[in-house]
């Protein structure tokens, strides 16, 4: 050690990216530093962004695995848009991931892996740390796989286990860089791996060791940097993913509700996490059912809503299409029912690793005849547990199927989330028909909703299904004034699903000429990107409608009151035809279909250009 | 807190075939087979002990589906093929409930053959009643995945070229615990063969031969007739001698090539006939392909096991979970995972 170290520099917010190949522990790396830097009080938000092949072939650009979070000293909405560092395992990650990095941006590589086959499959002709391609950014090249190994020696693992611990040493030197504190990773690896195999706990540990020394040692970094704590609500905090945070709410529905969950679902990506960690809730009564397929999903579901249960079904994109027949038997059963759809490239399989916004118009249509049902949509991940526990508390009211639009950006991204007391959330109303006394199958109350009687009660024996039922009586009818009328109920029954529906939201200032309206997953690129801009005195406003379907009583005149609406939409712009449809109004729309989230220097750019054009 | 509501079950003792028939007019062709069956489960139900509340029949779409209309129980007319997906959840949510599936040959083998497979391979305690007419009635007289190669209808004027479904085979191929054949003319092996199928543990599959009067007229005649039943069917009952014909004078042995065999008993002896063993699925199989008219067409029980059903291992599963973690509540889930807390 010789002079003393500068003092760290202070930073505002830093967005990170760990881009490795599949099999370099990537996801992990970034979850370590995500999970302290939560700790340490900063706000963050992370996305994950892997290969859809388990198994891409190692090192090449197909099987990049990255891993990018934003964290900050102030509140933060999305994952951030073009990195300020990169940490590149092989030559392929640096390959498919410089181009996002900022100008001036940190490339940290592991030296070591640019072998020339490793330069070969990554596609570089050149060296790109002699070609010149890397001027614009400050790069740092270490030999993270020799110092790993340097540094493990006296341990004797086998090379193989020994070289995996150098996304270790990679996760130290980026602590050092960031001021963060070693010791959640430490009693992590020793949770993890102490117990089972203590040498490797003890390896990952030296690795993360001396990765920080070599920070704070070599002086290649000319200082490190240190982000503060966020202003943010006391309490408990815990980090969740969209997936888990539908788990999480659909749990905490039932019991609000006072009602067992039963989910029906067949794995599908980016929605098999719900299923995953739903299976784990045996010991709070939550009965999963892994169906033969998609259709079997929704079905069982709807099985268990008939005899009772809080039935929820999860899928994405290709698998709702094969749940439309089943969406419209719920419709005319009028049975409570909550489908989540974690949207995904499409058409057909599409993407399925990437994230979009493009089954909207499936939610809202996809089926024979009339046949209405809620949709609505979360903006975050931790608004995907509020979304779900509304979703079921529209569904049980209303004794209705109910769409829940989430996507895979929600889904597989995670966020500090505040753990709500259940004691102190609104219980959802649940009561079920047991008096045989003038029982009606289809009788209704003042929301139109018809009684649930389920099997094993006595004296309410009663048969439903998909044919057409007879106002009140619910027997097969083929009456053509009762289908008008029963039509007329079911629509009737959904667009009184308002009256739930609270005053719409208009964020920012209510008499700027131009508002940005956006609905579901890119809530936090748009809030980001309006509050950007509103720092620099521009007049926005931003509206994000919960409930797609129906819409809320006071969007339409909420809408007319600006000159323009601006709506970036992740799919060719489907809410905006719903809302020329609704209320014949024309908005100036921002469609991306790149499988990527929307950066919140898009949204800028976008909304600069209505500006511009509004004079 | 639980906001179901809790009563006294129903007393069964009390129950009659009519308290099981609904307000609905039946509407099934006159003739119909269907009809054989209605009257029959009809019959059967009030025997088992079971209060009527606890009764859920569960179909798709086709003649045959019509038929929860028709029981004063609880029931539910889906949609095409998907009766023993739903009938599934059912189950799977409320073990207690006594569910019945009822389905036909399109419904249950054609649009919803993956559902009912996989509802036999996880051995649900369903009571999946398979009305075989090896037509589609409904849609009036195209062929069925059970009608005989070479089929003549409406959607077949050359003649089919493809190869039916042998339904006990599916159903044994799938793993099946129960499975079972009767007809729509012999209402007393139908019943018996209805009781034991309500009575088993996990799925109990059931076909029942039954002639759809209008679009396939004696597809079945040669079987069922009484005529003829003696010489062409075999009646099954567990731990007794393959026997049939009129005077029992014929049985059942295996040859060298391990194919059976029809033989005159008195030539072989009655000691060398094969004696069914509904515990054995190889012989549950090999009887499966035995027809007309080189074999009798057997009937009754090919095979009945004993085995765990799905929604008993689903309890068990729950109740291991509770009992590991007695405390645990949905706030103590909301607070596991990674959390931290902000002073
Ligand atoms: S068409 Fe055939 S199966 Fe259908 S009701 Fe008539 S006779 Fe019965």
């Amino acid at each position: 050690m010789s002079e003393v170290a500068k003092a760290p520099q202070t930073l505002e917010s830093v967005t990170i990216r760990f881009a490795g190949d599949s099999g370099d522990g990537m996801q992990l790396t970034g979850t370590q530093f995500t999970e302290t830097s939560a700790v340490m009080g900063n706000d963050l938000s992370t996305f994950p962004d892997f290969p859809s092949e388990i198994r891409a072939p190692a090192g090449t650009l197909a099987g990049v695995s990255g891993f990018q979070l934003q964290f900050s000293s102030q509140e933060v909405h999305t994952h951030g848009d073009a990195p300020d560092v990169l940490v590149a395992m092989n030559p392929a990650a640096l390959k498919v991931a410089v181009g996002d990095l900022k100008e001036n941006g940190i490339i940290i590589v592991d030296r070591d892996a640019f072998t020339d086959k490793n330069m070969n499959l990554a596609g570089y002709e050149s060296d790109p740390f002699s070609d010149g391609s890397l001027a614009a950014y400050r790069v740092f090249d270490i030999e993270i796989t020799k110092l790993t190994l340097n540094a493990i020696q006296e341990l004797g693992l086998p090379q193989k286990q020994a070289v995996r611990c150098k996304n270790f040493f990679a996760l130290g030197t980026v602590y050092w860089l960031f001021s963060r504190e070693l010791q959640y990773t430490e009693s992590w690896i020793e949770s993890k791996f102490g117990a089972k195999t203590p040498s490797l706990a003890k390896a990952n540990k030296l690795a993360l060791n001396a990765g920080y020394n070599y920070g704070l040692n070599t002086h290649i970094f000319p200082n490190n940097y240190v982000i503060a704590q966020a202003p943010v609500e006391k309490g408990l905090y815990r980090k969740v993913t969209g997936n888990e945070a539908v788990g999480l709410g659909a749990v905490t529905a039932a019991e609000l509700a006072g009602v067992e969950l039963f989910l029906g679902s067949y794995p599908i990506t980016p929605a098999s996490e719900i299923l995953h960690f739903l299976s784990h809730q045996r010991h709070l009564g939550v009965k999963t059912f892994q169906a033969e397929d998609e259709i079997a999903g929704i079905c069982s579901a709807i099985g268990a809503s008939y005899a009772g249960a809080a039935a929820l079904t999860t899928t994405s994109g290709p698998g709702l299409a094969l749940k439309t027949e089943a969406m419209g038997l719920a419709t005319i059963l009028e049975i409570p029912l909550v489908i989540v759809n974690v949207q995904r490239g499409g058409p057909s399989t599409g993407l399925p690793t990437k994230t979009e916004q493009s089954d909207l118009f499936q939610s809202l249509f996809a089926r024979n005849g009339d046949s209405p049902m809620p949709v609505l949509a979360a903006t975050s991940p931790g608004d995907c547990f509020w979304a779900t526990i509304e979703a079921f508390r529209v569904a049980l009211r209303y004794m209705t199927p109910v769409v829940l639009l989430t996507d895979g950006y929600l889904a597989q991204g995670s966020a500090p989330w505040k753990v709500p007391q259940i004691s102190e959330l609104e219980k959802i109303p649940v009561e079920f028909a047991t008096d045989p006394e003038g029982f009606q199958p289809y009788a209704r109350n003042e929301d139109l909703s018809r009684p649930w009687a389920i099997p094993g009660t006595p004296g309410m024996m009663h048969r439903v299904g998909g044919l057409e039922k007879q106002n009140i009586t619910g027997h097969v009818s083929h009456d053509p004034a009762n289908h008008q009328v029963m039509s007329d109920l079911r629509a009737e029954k959904i667009r009184k699903v308002q009256d739930m529906i609270p005053a719409t939201e208009v964020y920012g200032d209510a008499d700027a000429k131009l508002a940005v309206v956006g609905w579901g997953g890119s809530f936090g690129a748009i809030r980001g990107a309006v509050d950007h801009l509103r720092a620099q005195g521009v007049k926005l406003a931003h509206i994000h409608p919960r409930f797609l379907n129906p819409l809320p009583k006071d969007l339409g005149e909420i809408l007319a009151g600006f000159d323009r609406i601006l709506l970036p939409e992740l799919n060719m712009g489907q809410l905006a035809y719903v809302l020329r449809a609704n209320y014949g109004i024309e908005v100036a729309r921002y469609n991306k279909l790149e499988g990527k989230p929307f950066k919140e220097a898009e949204i800028v750019t976008a909304i600069r250009a209505q500006l511009e054009e509004m004079g | 807190m639980s906001n179901y509501p809790i009563f006294e079950p129903t007393d069964p003792s009390g129950l009659t075939r009519k308290s099981f028939v609904s307000n609905q007019e039946v509407r099934w062709c006159p003739g119909c087979g269907d009809y054989a069956v209605l009257a029959s489960v009809q019959k059967v139900l009030p025997e088992l002990g079971i209060p009527q509340e606890d009764f859920v029949f569960i179909s798709g779409i086709g003649c045959s589906s019509r038929f929860p209309y028709y029981m004063e129980t609880f029931g539910m007319h889906s949609i095409h093929g998907r009766a023993p997906a739903i009938a599934s959840g059912t189950k799977a949510f409320r073990p207690n409930l006594n569910v019945w599936v009822m389905t036909g040959d399109g419904d249950g083998l054609s649009i919803g053959g993956n559902h009912l497979i996989h509802a036999i391979r996880r051995n649900i305690g369903l009571k999946i009643i398979l009305f075989n007419n090896r037509i589609y009635g409904l849609t009036k007289g195209q062929y069925s995945p059970t009608s005989e190669m070479g089929k003549k209808s409406k959607s077949s004027p050359m003649g089919t070229v493809d190869y039916p479904f042998n339904p006990i085979s599916v159903a044994l191929g799938t793993g099946g615990t129960f499975v079972a054949r009767t007809m729509d003319a012999n209402p007393k092996h139908m019943q018996e063969v209805l009781k034991a199928a309500a009575l088993h543990e996990g799925t109990a599959f059931v076909e029942v031969l039954q002639n759809c009067v209008i679009f396939n007229d004696g597809a079945f005649t040669d079987v069922t007739s009484r005529q003829s039943r003696g010489e062409n069917t075999l009646d099954l009952v567990d731990g007794k001698p393959l026997l049939f014909g009129n005077k029992n004078e014929k049985g059942i042995i295996l040859d060298k090539k391990m194919r059976p065999q029809v033989v005159k008993v008195d030539e072989v002896g009655l000691e060398n006939i094969l004696v069914h063993d509904a515990d054995n699925e190889a012989m549950a199989f090999m009887l499966s392909h035995m027809t007309i008219p080189n074999h009798p067409v057997p009937m009754g029980v090919f095979r009945s096991v004993a085995r765990p059903s799905y929604e008993q291992l689903l309890e068990d599963q729950i109740n291991t979970a509770k009992a590991k973690k007695p405390n645990a509540s949905v706030q103590s889930l909301l607070e596991s995972g990674y959390t931290w807390r902000v002073e």
